[in-house]
């Protein structure tokens, strides 16, 4: 295993654990977590294509400018998307907050369900069947509340 | 529905290898150390001539794409200011915290005086040595926290941190458009470059550098001092 | 070199595979400042100090801070020590769940 692919799988590896905590979680406060990794993954990919082997950092010491360089373009767009990517975090995690407060919990499958019946109470409807599971064939086992 | 479930899970696992597939094979195609540098080996060259920041990340940051940090700014501070709409207080839900322990009220009156001039010294030594507002910005709002931490009772000014965030933007821009004036294109480092690797170098850097810390520092240290406010739920 | 990156590597991807799993959050805060010390520690191996420096601070710094607080202000932030009347209370939504 030479550098370069252990960089490359350790990047692909956290964008890829990052996206899964999105999609395979229904935890709005892991998904937020997924996201931090996510937006970790993608700056480790970042500056690994800026690398030079051999190369020393972008920084000139004593006046003596050295042979060769790593390219310090993806140095500073990493460093100000990481500082980006804390305010995305605090704005999620107030949203989030923002969610229990009116919901009282974090699983998106209730929060969904709680939220079209307060739409459904306020416009006088009656709440319609869900649409994302289709009806029961005759005799099959009535699906049970909270149970997904 | 449990049914449903597995089939959803099935799909984002599909989903899933389908992303890993396309970023290894976008990944295979990349050489690792042999980049192909055209604007970076231009910066490298031209950058301490030019510029004058022995650190050339602070250079690219400030200089060559100042304008890119003043709308990153831009975006931070609008991040920071819907997170604190949407933490907003409601009446009724406030807890006092206790007051910590004296170890940690100790360790707090030791390490503010410290963690200000370690903040402080990376800020100023951004164009010389890695660090820079970013940083040093993070560092200043920590030691900020750091007393609120112990005494709870203690609130942040908020009056205050907003008035040095404002007055940092506005500094950061007029030192921007004082270029304009001399003729030259908007955040232009002005003032010459001095001498390559002195404190008193880089022009107007350094004064950019301040005013992107001290605006970094006083927005985060607001938004944890918001979010400490809030207390604990029972 | 390579088996310091080695090292680093499985650390972190074990961490994030963590983050993922871990049913307590205070264990996926944790977890998740490992990751980002980890990648601070890569971005030194590559010659990026400043972006190091930056992930140190904000990464496993700042961001962990905010998560922490966000944790104690819903109640997910107790440990459950199995001493009666010292549980993490069962409200509604509030177990943690995956």
């Amino acid at each position: 295993m030479d550098m370069g692919t252990l960089m490359f799988a350790g990047a692909l590896g956290l964008m890829l654990i990052g996206t899964a905590a999105l999609v395979l979680s229904g935890h709005l406060m892991r998904m937020v977590f997924g996201l931090a990794l996510l937006e970790s993954g993608a700056s480790l990919l970042l500056v690994l294509t800026g690398y030079r082997s051999g190369a020393s950092a972008p920084i000139i010491l004593d006046g003596v400018v050295p042979a060769s360089m790593v390219d310090p373009v993806p140095q500073a767009l990493v460093l100000t998307a990481i500082v980006i990517a804390l305010g995305v975090q605090a704005l999620a995690l107030g949203l989030v907050l923002r969610v229990h407060r009116a919901y009282g919990t974090f699983e998106m499958r209730e929060i969904r369900r709680r939220m079209e019946r307060d739409i459904c109470d306020q416009a006088g409807l009656e709440l319609p069947s869900s649409n994302e599971v289709p009806e029961p064939y005759p005799g099959s086992p009535k699906p049970q509340q909270g149970e997904y | 529905m449990r049914q449903y479930n597995s089939m959803r899970r099935l799909t984002s696992l599909l989903f899933l290898a389908g992303l890993g597939l396309l970023l290894a094979a976008i990944l295979q195609r990349l050489n690792f150390g042999q980049p192909p540098m055209i604007v970076g080996d231009a910066i490298n060259a031209a950058a301490p001539a030019q510029v004058g920041a022995a650190n050339l990340v602070t250079s690219v940051v400030l200089a060559y794409r100042g304008f890119d940090t003043l709308l990153e700014l831009t975006i931070l501070f609008t991040a920071a200011t819907a997170a604190g709409l949407a933490l907003g207080r409601e009446p009724g839900d406030r807890l006092a915290d206790p007051e910590a322990g004296p170890i940690v009220r100790a360790g707090a009156d030791l390490f503010f005086p410290l963690l200000l001039v370690v903040g402080l010294y990376i800020i100023f030594h951004g164009h010389l040595t890695p660090g820079g507002g970013f940083q040093g910005g993070v560092i200043l709002a920590a030691a900020f926290f750091m007393p609120q931490l112990a005494r709870p009772a203690s609130r942040l000014e908020h009056r205050m941190t907003t008035l040095i965030e404002g007055l940092a933007g506005a500094t950061f821009i007029l030192i921007g458009l004082l270029a304009l004036f001399e003729g030259e294109a908007f955040l232009t480092p002005l003032l010459g470059v001095g001498t390559l690797g002195t404190l008193l170098s880089a022009g107007t850097l350094p004064m950019l550098y301040l005013a992107v810390g001290l605006k970094v520092g006083a927005e985060l240290a607001g938004l944890l001092a918001s979010l400490a406010e809030m207390g604990a739920e029972e | 070199m390579e088996w310091l990156v080695l090292i680093i590597v499985v650390v972190m991807l074990g961490a994030a595979v963590a983050v993922l799993l871990l049913q307590h959050y205070l264990a996926v805060l944790a977890a998740w400042s490992v990751v980002s010390l980890g990648l601070s520690v890569l971005f030194v191996i590559v010659r990026a100090p400043d972006v190091a420096m930056t992930e140190a601070a904000i990464g496993a710094g700042l961001s962990s801070v905010l998560f922490a607080l966000v944790l104690r202000r819903v109640g997910l932030w107790r440990i459950d020590t199995g001493v009666p009347g010292d549980a993490v209370k069962k409200l509604p939504g509030r177990e943690p769940q995956r």
